[in-house]
């Protein structure tokens, strides 16, 4: 038996995501390889060879790569597949983006944003929004998973594995990278952040989203996040979206403020460790998975909490 | 220039899905069940562009019972030309969609197939990809912005922490995310001229192709409850808590 792990990069730098799928993949079982696909990677492919378990590290570099073209990362990744039983990447954007068109190529099924692996052949997987829990079994030779990050531990570090240049692949063909706006901030990543605050709908604007949100972020060193319905009304960036359609958190601690708790919210965010519910409707559903309810309007409510943190 | 859109019927988004008491799955007797929302945002994008004037055919597809007949005609309603229904009572995985577009895509030759991300029900996030793959077209997922101008789409994406824009040559397979657009409500007028529009059914046995289950489902089960909490007064009070209880600050 032998896992391929794809890594997941961030600015160039190897995430925490990768060492979360390297603990899916030590559940399945057998030797572990991370492959590092991108461009400038070599560093983060030393990082992945100290992850504690893993065999050897393949690099694959190249612009198409480096700009995460789906295209280009299954050219290389199919034909590796030959040497192994399974190929795990963290549910990220890219991974979803990229890992069913292996599938695709291999002709086998796509097991999306596995929470649980139960054996090498058995996965745990949310549907309907985390409403329900689905057990999947597959039975063909090669399986092919992405993995919610948040649901594993991280692997530690310790490792000692070899780095291998192999082959970038034939690229992305016909589609081409024009441009990115990636947005810069010195606050820590949302899926990977240990205490997230979040504002809802109640904000009312855009300019009440950053004035009330984003200081108390800031206090408790926090990522900011949102609401669909803060997002769809224009008061904050899509990439803040927390829910079934948006990002999934785990965090120590969640803050959500002026966030009513729709079902789609809650697939998002209700595996973190301590919920806090700031909300002036006390029959609001977050209440409902709150460890602590403040029943107030955040307008006097948040200025009070800065005050308390110091 | 033709968009296809498939269309997926399922549960409705504002209904609470029930887990069945035997756990083999989610209940769907007498559930009220809609167009997948990906998939309305997909629709209105077609429908944009032929308002644009930049494709001239919009025709929707969905693989599903004869029930989703009903989200055909939403389709129609909403500004689609014409339907295909392939008929199935089977709940296909996404590889066996991806077969049976790929499929119809060879019989009708679209210039641009837009689709949801993924649907509301199995939240697989795949079938787009997989088309992709299997037909050997640019993907083009998680669009937020779609421009087709002479033989090329520019796409720009949600990617993680922000936007990509890329662009390919026709034919592509562009999957669509929340922002892409605002889907419009179908008026009466509509809902009663979709009534006579073209809708085509096709028994899913005359296209040959494999789709049966590769995956065996062990158990469909509720998710773990998180048991409620207590309700503290100040904001004072809150932060002893996550101090002295809690251990999070």
């Amino acid at each position: 038996m032998a896992v391929l792990v794809i890594a997941d990069l961030n600015a160039g730098a190897l995430s925490d995501n990768t060492h979360k799928t390297v603990s899916a993949a030590k559940a399945i079982g057998g030797d572990i390889d991370i492959l590092v696909v991108g461009k400038d990677a070599k560093s983060a492919a030393d990082a992945a060879a100290k992850i504690e378990g893993v065999r050897k590290v393949l690099l694959a570099q190249s612009d198409d790569l480096g700009h995460g073209l789906a295209e280009a990362i299954e050219a290389v990744v199919v034909p590796l597949m030959s040497g192994y039983d399974a190929v795990l990447t963290p549910a990220t954007s890219q991974g979803k983006n990229f890992s069913p068109r292996i599938a695709a190529k291999l002709d086998v099924s796509h097991i999306s944003d596995v929470v649980e692996v139960v054996d090498a052949s058995t996965f745990v997987r949310p549907i309907y929004a985390g409403n329900a829990l689905e057990t999947v079994q597959s039975s063909e030779a090669k399986k092919v998973v992405t993995v919610r990050p948040t649901a594993f531990k991280a692997a530690g570090e310790g490792g000692s594995a070899s780095v291998e240049d192999i082959d970038a692949g034939a690229g992305a063909g016909p589609t081409k990278f024009v441009g990115e706006e990636i947005v810069k901030s010195e606050r820590p990543e949302l899926t990977g952040a240990k205490i997230v605050v979040s504002g809802g709908r109640a904000m009312g604007s855009a300019e009440e989203f950053q004035k009330v949100i984003e200081p108390l972020a800031d206090k408790l060193g926090a990522a900011v996040g949102a609401s669909r319905a803060a997002v769809d009304a224009g008061y904050a960036p899509n990439d803040y979206q927390v829910g079934q359609t948006g990002k999934v958190v785990a965090p120590e601690l969640y803050i959500a403020i002026g966030i009513s708790g729709a079902i789609q919210h809650l697939a998002g965010m209700k595996d973190s460790r301590i919920i806090v519910a700031i909300n002036k409707d006390g029959d609001a559903p977050i209440f409902q998975v709150a460890d602590y309810g403040l029943v107030a309007d955040y307008k006097a409510a948040v200025p009070e909490l800065m005050s308390a943190l110091g | 220039m033709k968009v296809l859109v498939p269309v997926k019927r399922v549960i409705d988004y504002n209904v609470k899905p029930r887990v069945k008491s035997d756990e083999t799955g989610v209940d769907l007797a007498n559930v009220k069940m809609s167009m997948n929302p990906f998939c309305e945002i997909a629709v209105e994008e077609a429908v944009r562009l032929k308002e644009k004037g930049v494709v001239t055919e919009v025709v929707a597809v969905s693989i599903g019972p004869a029930q989703a007949q009903e989200t055909l005609r939403t389709a129609l309603a909403m500004g689609a030309d014409r339907a295909i229904l392939v008929q199935t009572d089977a709940d296909l995985e996404p590889l066996a969609v991806a077969k049976v577009l790929k499929a119809v895509i060879n019989e009708e030759s679209p210039n641009l197939v837009v689709m949801g991300k993924q649907a509301i029900d199995g939240d697989n996030n795949a079938t787009g990809q997989m088309l992709s793959a299997l037909l050997g077209w640019p993907q083009a997922s998680f669009a937020s912005k779609l421009e087709v101008s002479g033989d090329k789409a520019t796409v720009t994406r949600e990617v993680d922490g922000g936007l990509q824009t890329i662009e390919a040559p026709l034919p592509v397979i562009v999957t669509a995310d929340l922002r892409l657009n605002e889907p419009r409500y179908a008026s009466l007028p509509n809902i009663m001229k979709a009534k006579k529009k073209p809708l085509d059914t096709k028994d899913i046995a005359s296209f040959g192709i494999d789709t049966a289950p590769r995956l065996k489902v062990i158990k469909v089960a509720e998710p773990p409850k998180r048991g409620g909490g207590i309700k503290v007064e100040t904001a004072a009070d809150l932060v002893a808590k996550l101090k002295n209880e809690a251990g999070v600050l």
